[in-house]
């Protein structure tokens, strides 16, 4: 794999992972990383752990973005970070949303997951962790 | 042709009034005055905002005050709370639990596998099952999901869409070994496959096979199931994925027309399939603007039905509805204030004239309902319907100026997208086109920004927070429980007759290549030959194909 560097402006694969199909959420957030200056490429519904790493390989992407809302999050989220370990690209950042209880979050945490977002979050606060968290590859809008 | 049904003149209201509103303080908090989905308000509305329609009563054409000439007087709302969850074990306990608590019918929520069509052993499966609802495999599930509930008496509606064929035929066998004719069977059948391709997402095959799959099921309950409602074209999705209710109002109608068309071009006589459609609508937390949503719906139906189609059964015209108050607006955030949030919300369907309805329990927001706070939703609704007194007069907002005026423009609204979408052809090749998903995510990316800029309230989200946010206990579903589940599906496939399973799979996957042929029995005798769900998909899919969209954001 090439060098996965920071570049500008940050490359950002969202992903709906598991079975349902509410893409309201990852669609608002999307557009927002978007208008706020991100790349931002969405894979669309129903994605494995595998087909989302896929895509973060392919598009050359530092972030994945996960969104679910069936209540399959302690399974799917981790096996995209497994799925990242098992191909030595565990440099990509993992973040997700959705309906996740409390105590779900400091496990996924530990497991490997950046940062959780649940409903009610401002966009901007998701936009004000990127920047955070990526000092050096600020949004295009910003440079 | 467009009709328009509001007239144009604005009379001024009372001079006097105007002058006073003019000089009255303002509040300037920067909150919006226009509806939920942004239609204008003003501050005042007058007789001179009525339209000069002749008077409408209920339980007569075009049924803008309702369907029964005795609204709640005659028979009350049913109590209709949806659940399902984990195994078919426990959802028959819940069952039984609401049954015994004054819940007058049931309404099934499957898992998110049985909704995809797929079965629990299916690798995608993983970490899914019983989440959403309850798992439901094959024949042998749905006998324990009834278990000791009297199909010939309880109604029974069932969320399910792709896959709605095969789970009413399963129903139907659970009826048939209790020994209750088809003839008495009584419930409803979401299999609004449209609605899938907008805003839920839910779809396996392309549109075409999966509206000749939901026509299969009409024709057959026509003849053989008269009592089942063999659509419930719903709205709620479409809400709750972001559009406005005007959205929400004519994208639902449209599906509705579009499945009425598809029959009517299977050769059906529309007084012999439409007075079994009904619908299912969100009620949201604007007020008004639902109560007009729901009145402008009925008149809107009722117009097209007899007018356009020239339905000639009194039944063909009346919409009968389902409400579940809105989902998307409950917060995670002190999460006790969604209580008082679904009761607003439930009185608007009441109000509205709503024949089932769902409250949302105050924890859904984080899992599926603990039994305390699905009792309190519950009983919200019995609170509605026994205290407030809100159920003695018939549609008791008709006549006021405010509504009849909304009520109008929400109508003009619905009329006006129902000609866009005509321009595309249809509702499918507007479908194709992304139209109404690209709608629904404007609107829901607007209202966002409206909640970043504080231009929309939610309390807890973004004004009046709390530092100490309570903690819900949640009802959590074991991991254990999967391999459970898998486990009763190896024990079906270890226990069945291989070879009928082969010949009646084989059944359907040359009914679904011959276009001419309804697939509905032969459904049935493969479901009776406890083939799975997932292997009935499995046959339909090597003939239809699978529908993939294209990523739109």
């Amino acid at each position: 794999m090439a060098s996965r560097a920071p570049v500008r402006p940050l490359r950002i694969v969202m992903a709906k992972v598991g079975l349902d199909g509410h893409d309201r959420g990852v669609k608002v957030v999307a557009r927002a990383l978007r208008d706020a200056g991100y790349e931002v490429v969405y894979t669309g519904l129903r994605q494995t752990p595998e087909m989302v790493v896929d895509a973060a390989l392919q598009e050359d992407a530092q972030v994945i973005g996960l969104s679910l809302h069936s209540g399959a999050h302690m399974t799917l989220f981790p096996a995209v970070v497994e799925e990242l370990r098992k191909r030595d690209a565990t440099d990509i950042v993992v973040f997700g949303g959705g309906i996740i209880p409390d105590e779900d979050i400091a496990e996924l945490k530990q497991l490997g997951v950046a940062e959780l977002f649940t409903p009610g979050t401002p966009l901007q606060d998701i936009v004000e962790w990127l920047r955070r968290r990526f000092p050096d590859s600020q949004p295009a809008s910003d440079a | 042709m467009r009709v328009r049904y509001q007239q144009e003149k604005v009379v001024e209201p009372n001079a006097t009034w105007a002058s006073d509103f003019e000089a009255a303080p303002k509040r300037e908090d920067g909150v919006e005055t226009t509806t939920l989905s942004g239609m204008e308000v003003r501050p005042l509305y007058t007789s001179g905002d009525l339209s000069t329609r002749p008077e409408e009563v209920p339980g007569q054409y075009p049924y803008t005050r309702g369907i029964h000439p005795g609204g709640y007087r005659s028979r009350l709302w049913t109590m209709r709370q949806f659940s399902g969850f984990a195994t078919a074990e426990q959802t028959n306990n819940r069952y039984k639990y609401l049954l015994a608590s004054g819940q007058t019918g049931l309404s099934v929520a499957f898992d998110m596998p049985t909704l995809m069509g797929q079965d629990s052993d299916a690798p995608t499966s993983r970490g899914e099952i019983g989440h959403c609802g309850v798992a439901i495999d094959s024949l042998a599930d749905m006998e324990t999901l009834f278990a000791g509930i009297p199909l010939g008496t309880v109604s029974t509606s069932m969320t399910i869409n792709s896959p709605a064929a095969v789970l009413l035929c399963m129903y139907l066998a659970v009826a048939e070994k209790q020994g209750v004719p088809f003839t008495k069977v009584n419930g409803t059948l979401q299999n609004d496959i449209l609605k899938e391709f907008i805003a839920q997402k839910e779809y396996i095959f392309p549109p075409e096979p999966s509206m000749r799959l939901v026509v299969d099921s009409i024709e057959y309950c026509a003849k053989e199931v008269p009592r089942w409602n063999t659509v419930s074209i719903s709205g709620y999705h479409i809400r709750e994925a972001g559009s406005t209710a005007a959205q929400e109002l004519a994208f639902t109608l449209a599906d509705g027309f579009a499945y009425v068309d598809a029959c009517i071009e299977r050769g059906l006589a529309v007084d012999d399939f439409v007075p079994r459609l009904s619908f299912f609508f969100d009620a949201h937390i604007d007020f008004f603007e639902e109560i007009a949503k729901f009145r402008a719906a009925r008149r809107i139906w009722a117009r097209r039905m007899r007018e356009k189609y020239g339905a000639r059964d009194e039944r063909s015209w009346k919409l009968r509805f389902h409400t579940q108050t809105a989902g998307v607006s409950l917060t995670a955030q002190q999460p006790e204030l969604n209580v008082a949030r679904t009761a607003v919300e439930a009185l608007a369907a009441v109000l509205g004239g709503t024949q089932s309805l769902h409250t949302n329990a105050m924890d859904e927001v984080l899992a599926l309902p603990t039994d305390k706070a699905a009792r309190i939703a519950l009983r919200t609704q019995q609170m509605i319907a026994y205290e407030t007194g809100v159920a003695n007069t018939v549609d008791p907002l008709g006549g006021s100026y405010f509504i009849e005026n909304l009520t109008d423009r929400m109508e003009e609204e619905a009329e006006a997208y129902f000609e866009r979408i005509d321009s595309f052809g249809g509702v499918i090749p507007a479908i194709e086109a992304g139209f109404m998903q690209r709608e629904i995510a404007d609107s829901a990316f607007r209202h966002q920004q409206e909640l970043e800029q504080k231009r929309r309230v939610v309390v807890g989200v973004n004004e009046f927070l709390s530092d100490e946010d309570e903690e819900l206990e949640i009802l959590r579903i074991p991991l254990s429980l999967e391999q459970e589940q898998v486990e009763r599906l190896r024990e079906v496939r270890r226990t069945r007759d291989s070879a009928s399973v082969s010949r009646t799979l084989e059944q359907v996957r040359e009914a679904a290549s011959s276009p001419g042929k309804n697939l509905m029995p032969h459904i049935l005798d493969a479901v009776r030959a406890r083939c799975t769900e997932g292997e009935i998909m499995g046959a339909m899919v090597d003939v239809f194909g699978l529908y993939t969209e294209k990523a739109i954001i």
